[in-house]
């Protein structure tokens, strides 16, 4: 078998110390949000005002993840939307269902 | 550029409708990535929003934290399942085996886009490098899943008295322990069922990016992409990854906190 050229015939370009900055700052928000979460999961009293708080950091971290790890922010308007707006519904489907659920208890219990 | 923007990408050599243009501005595969994501993000959505309708359908656990027994009358509190670490036995550190994967997973995710950030560079030392820390990260985090999943299936020491219906169809009143899909120790049957379903499907996904991963590490390391010109498939494996990452941070949030 013929040995590979195996020498980078690319420009390597020099490290964009600003956008890997951005990055660990952002890992570092995700960090916060988490510890804040595990936080008041042991101070706080089980129940709605808890769930939502916590569904609420849960979407915000999803934010941060989507626009700045997967580069959503970056992508033109009409990409961005079309993944995003979509998603909308998936907010109906959270109170439909849970509203559902809390009728299904009232019911059985 | 033209006066006129549009989302289109066009080709300067064959104008708008000679071919060869790119819808959106990204590249047909990142655009189909997308799409899948998209998907995928409806399927786990429509698991994630079941978890919850199925949870408030059913009485939480009220009274004080440190008399919980497991039964299928009502809903477990999370911290007080999940409250086992490796290599320690009879330890009660709730959420600690937990938190870590997550941070595990998390850092896997930002040593995932510094890959990519590297691959806009074209430089396959880095690229190469921070795939690797990712894979490590995706492995480890299998290995602690498999033992969350071995744990809650073998239960504890103590195991809970219950009265239900078994496969047999016949009511039985005994300990049980650990958990299957007819019964468990922790809560109601959907307790486990939802549990394995979900993080066995979350899992999966891990499973299939860890794959994907040491592919696209190996095509880096022998230098493919660097024939093909572009790092592009660091960054349509890296959207996969991040989209794991994503789901887990639901995951935890609905199993684990709620």
């Amino acid at each position: 078998m013929e040995i590979q050229q195996n020498k980078s015939t690319l420009e390597v370009y020099p490290r964009n110390e600003e956008k890997i900055k951005k990055i660990w700052k952002t890992a570092g928000i995700l960090l916060a949000i988490t510890v804040a979460e595990f936080i008041m999961a042991f101070t706080m009293d089980r129940g709605l005002i808890l769930y939502f708080l916590f569904i609420a950091l849960t979407i915000w971290k999803a934010r941060y993840i989507m626009l700045e790890f997967m580069h959503l922010g970056d992508e033109v308007k009409p990409l961005f939307y079309s993944i995003i707006v979509p998603l909308i519904f998936l907010i109906w489907l959270l109170i439909a269902l849970a509203k559902e659920g809390s009728e299904i208890f009232l019911m059985r219990w | 550029m033209s006066a006129h923007s549009t989302a289109i990408g066009v080709s300067s050599k064959r104008g708008i409708w000679g071919g060869g243009n790119e819808p959106l501005k990204a590249s047909y595969g990142k655009l189909m990535m997308w799409f899948f994501l998209l998907s995928d993000i409806f399927t786990f959505a429509a698991f994630l929003i079941t978890y919850l309708s199925i949870r408030v359908s059913y009485p939480a656990y009220a009274g004080p934290a440190g008399d919980f027994v497991g039964s299928n009358e009502y809903w477990p509190v999370p911290e007080l399942v999940f409250d086992a670490i490796p290599f320690v036995h009879g330890v009660h550190a709730p959420l600690v085996f937990v938190g870590i994967m997550t941070f595990i997973l998390i850092s896997s995710s930002v040593t995932m886009v510094l890959a990519v950030e590297a691959g806009h560079r074209n430089d396959r030392n880095d690229v190469v490098k921070w795939l690797l820390w990712t894979i490590l990260g995706g492995a480890t985090f299998l290995g602690c899943q498999a033992w969350e999943w071995n744990h809650f299936i073998h239960g504890t020491d103590g195991g809970s008295a219950l009265t239900y219906i078994n496969s047999l169809n016949n009511l039985v009143s005994e300990v049980v322990h650990g958990a299957n899909l007819t019964v468990n120790e922790y809560g109601p049957a959907s307790f486990a069922q939802l549990f394995f379903f979900i993080t066995g499907f979350h899992g999966f996904h891990v499973t299939i990016g860890v794959f994907l991963l040491f592919l696209c590490f190996y095509q880096a390391a022998v230098g493919i992409y660097d024939r093909r010109g572009h790092y592009e498939m660091v960054e349509k494996i890296g959207l996969y990854w991040h989209f794991v990452d994503l789901v887990w941070v639901f995951v935890f949030t609905l199993f684990y906190l709620i």
